[in-house]
C-alpha cells in the first residue's frame, strides 16, 4: 500500500513542481473552447443544434484529461530514459503495485488538469443546467483518466524511443479525440463515422459529461455511457497491468 | 554472500554471458572488470533480479533471486551505470521514496538519511532537486541511496564514469569507508583499472562473456607478468576496440540531451 501511496505522491510532487508546464498544457485546449467555441457558434445555432459553446466545453475538459492522462502514461519513456523506471523495478515491491500507484497518480494529475479547464469554461460563459451536477461530471473525469492512464502505461511499457511518441501523438491520440465527438455532435453522423466513434471510449466519457451538465447533442444514454466507459477502464487497466508486468530492462 | 554457477544468457543466437562461475565472500570488494559488451551489467542485472538467466544458478545471501524476488531486493542496493534518479525530485525526497519502496519505518528512514546525506557530503543541499547536481553528487546521492535500506550488497555498476579525479577518489573512499563500517559486500565494475587495484581485494575478468582470470590483484598481476593491472588486462583480453552499436537507448539518451539544454 505505501508503495502505491508514494509513487501517486511522486506523480503529484512532479506535477506541483513543473508549473510552466501545466499553463502551456492548458494552451491548446483554450484555442479549442475559445477559437473553436466562438467560431462556430453561429454555423451551430443557424443549423438549430443549440449554443456550441455549451456543447464544446465538455468536449474540451475530456480533451485534456485524455491529453494530460495518456502522456502521464507515456511519461513511462522517461523514466526509462532518465533511469528512475530501474530504482522503482528492483525495489522489492510488486510490479503491479508499481504500475498502479503511477496510474492512479497520473489520473490525479489529469482529473486536476480537467477540473482547471472546467473552471475557465465556466469563467467564459458556460453554464452546468444545475451546479449539483458537477460532482457527476468529475465522476466521468475519473473515469476516462483512470482509462488513459492505464492506456499510456500500456503504451510506454513497449515504447522505446521518441519516434515511437510521434507515432502514437498522431495515429492515437488525434484520432481518440477528433473521433470522441468532442467537437461535432455524434447524432446523425453516416454508418462508417458513427461506427468508428462507438469504438472511442472518449465518445462516451465526453456524452456523459454532456448528459450530466446538461448540454444539447448527447448521443446515449448516461447509464450506457457510463458502464461502456467503466468496461473500457477495467480492460485498460488489466491490459496495462500486464504489459508493465513484462517490461525488460 | 555472492555465488554463481555455470551462469549462460542468450539473447537469441548471442551468448551475452557464457557459463559464468565465481564466488564472492562477505565483507569483500569484488572488481568484476572486462571490455565493452563482454556482459559485465548482463551479469549485474541477472544477479539484481532485472533478467532471468538462460541457464545456471544464482545464490545472494543464501538465497536464489528466482525464488525469493522480494527477499533478495531487500538485500542488495544498486547503483546502475547510468542515472536513475528522479531529478525533479529533492535530494531528501528520493531519499524518501526510496525508503518507503524498500519498507523502511518511517523513523529509521528520516535517521538514516540524515545520517547518509551528511556522510556522503550533502545535507546542506538535501532540499535542492537532484536535476541541479553535478555528475559527482549524483552519484553520491545514488549511493547513499542505495545505503539507505542497509543492505548486505552493494552493487556498482561503473559508478565512476564521466567523473573528474577528485570525484572519483572521494567517492571510492566512501565506498571502501562503509565497506569496512557498514560491512557491505561491494560488487563493481569499472573501467578504470588503477581504481580496481586500490579498491578491490578480489578482481574477475570477463570477456566474450566468459571469466577468463580471477583472483587478487596482485594475483592477476604476477600471473599475466604485467607491471600495471591495465597491462594484465590488455594482455588478457587483447587489444583490438570493441564498437557495439548504439541502442535505440542511447539514442533517446541523445536525444534527451539535446532536449535539456534547449528546454531548461
Amino acid at each position: 500500500m505505501s508503495a502505491i501511496y508514494i509513487l501517486w505522491w511522486r506523480e503529484l510532487r512532479r506535477y506541483s513542481r513543473s508549473r510552466a508546464q501545466m499553463v502551456v498544457s492548458l494552451g491548446q485546449p483554450l484555442l479549442y473552447l475559445l477559437v473553436l467555441g466562438s467560431g462556430f457558434g453561429h454555423v451551430f445555432q443557424r443549423a438549430g443544434m443549440g449554443n456550441y459553446f455549451q456543447f464544446i466545453s465538455p468536449g474540451v475538459i475530456g480533451m485534456m484529461v485524455l491529453f494530460s492522462s495518456i502522456f502521464s502514461g507515456l511519461g513511462l519513456l522517461w523514466d526509462r530514459q532518465f533511469g528512475f523506471l530501474k530504482e522503482t523495478l528492483v525495489a522489492p515491491v510488486s510490479r503491479l503495485q508499481i504500475m498502479i500507484g503511477r496510474t492512479l497518480g497520473g489520473a490525479t494529475v489529469a482529473v486536476i488538469q480537467g477540473l482547471i479547464v472546467m473552471i475557465l469554461s465556466v469563467l467564459f460563459g458556460f453554464r452546468p443546467q444545475n451546479w449539483l451536477a458537477i460532482p457527476a461530471a468529475i465522476g466521468f473525469m475519473v473515469l476516462i483518466a483512470l482509462c488513459f492512464a492505464a492506456l499510456g502505461t500500456a503504451i510506454g511499457s513497449g515504447l522505446q524511443d521518441m519516434q515511437g511518441f510521434q507515432l502514437i501523438m498522431n495515429f492515437l491520440v488525434m484520432p481518440i479525440y477528433f473521433l470522441s465527438g468532442a467537437i461535432f455532435p455524434l447524432t446523425n453522423q453516416g454508418i462508417v463515422l458513427s461506427f468508428i466513434t462507438r469504438l472511442d471510449p472518449l465518445s462516451y466519457g465526453i456524452d456523459g459529461m454532456r448528459n450530466v451538465l446538461g448540454a444539447p447533442n448527447v448521443a446515449f444514454n448516461p447509464v450506457l455511457d457510463l458502464v461502456v466507459l467503466a468496461a473500457f477502464g477495467l480492460v485498460f487497466i488489466l491490459f496495462g497491468a500486464w504489459r508493465f508486468s513484462k517490461i525488460e530492462i | 554472500m555472492i555465488r554463481v554457477q555455470n551462469l549462460v544468457k542468450t539473447f537469441g543466437s548471442f551468448t551475452a554471458v557464457n557459463d559464468v562461475s565465481f564466488e564472492v565472500a562477505e565483507g569483500e570488494i569484488f572488481a568484476f572488470l572486462g571490455p565493452n559488451g563482454a556482459g559485465k551489467t548482463t551479469t549485474i542485472k541477472m544477479l539484481t533480479t532485472l533478467l532471468q538467466p538462460t541457464s545456471g544458478s544464482i545464490t545472494l545471501d543464501g538465497l536464489n533471486p528466482k525464488t525469493h524476488h522480494n527477499q533478495v531486493r531487500q538485500r542488495f542496493g544498486i547503483v546502475f551505470q547510468d542515472p536513475s534518479l528522479d531529478g525533479e525530485l529533492t535530494a531528501w525526497e528520493n531519499m524518501e521514496l526510496h525508503g518507503v519502496l524498500y519498507h523502511v519505518p518511517s523513523k529509521i528512514r528520516r535517521q538514516r538519511s540524515e545520517e547518509l546525506l551528511k556522510r556522503f557530503e550533502l545535507w546542506d543541499r538535501k532540499d535542492e532537486q537532484a536535476k541541479k547536481f553535478s555528475g559527482g553528487m549524483k552519484r553520491r546521492l545514488e549511493i547513499a541511496r542505495g545505503f539507505l535500506h542497509t543492505p548486505r550488497i552493494l552493487f556498482l555498476d561503473e559508478p565512476t564514469l564521466g567523473l573528474d579525479p577528485q570525484s572519483r577518489n572521494q567517492l571510492w573512499n566512501h565506498v571502501k569507508n562503509v565497506n569496512e563500517t557498514e560491512k557491505v559486500t561491494v560488487f563493481l565494475t569499472t573501467h578504470y583499472m588503477d581504481e580496481a587495484d586500490r579498491v578491490a581485494h578480489r578482481i574477475g575478468v570477463i570477456d566474450h562473456g566468459k571469466l577468463i582470470a580471477q583472483g587478487t590483484p596482485r594475483e592477476i598481476k604476477d600471473s599475466t607478468g604485467a607491471e600495471t593491472l591495465e597491462d594484465a588486462f590488455l594482455k588478457l583480453t587483447g587489444d583490438s576496440i570493441r564498437d557495439e552499436s548504439a541502442s535505440s537507448t542511447d539514442q533517446l539518451r541523445q536525444f534527451a540531451k539535446m532536449w535539456q539544454k534547449g528546454g531548461r
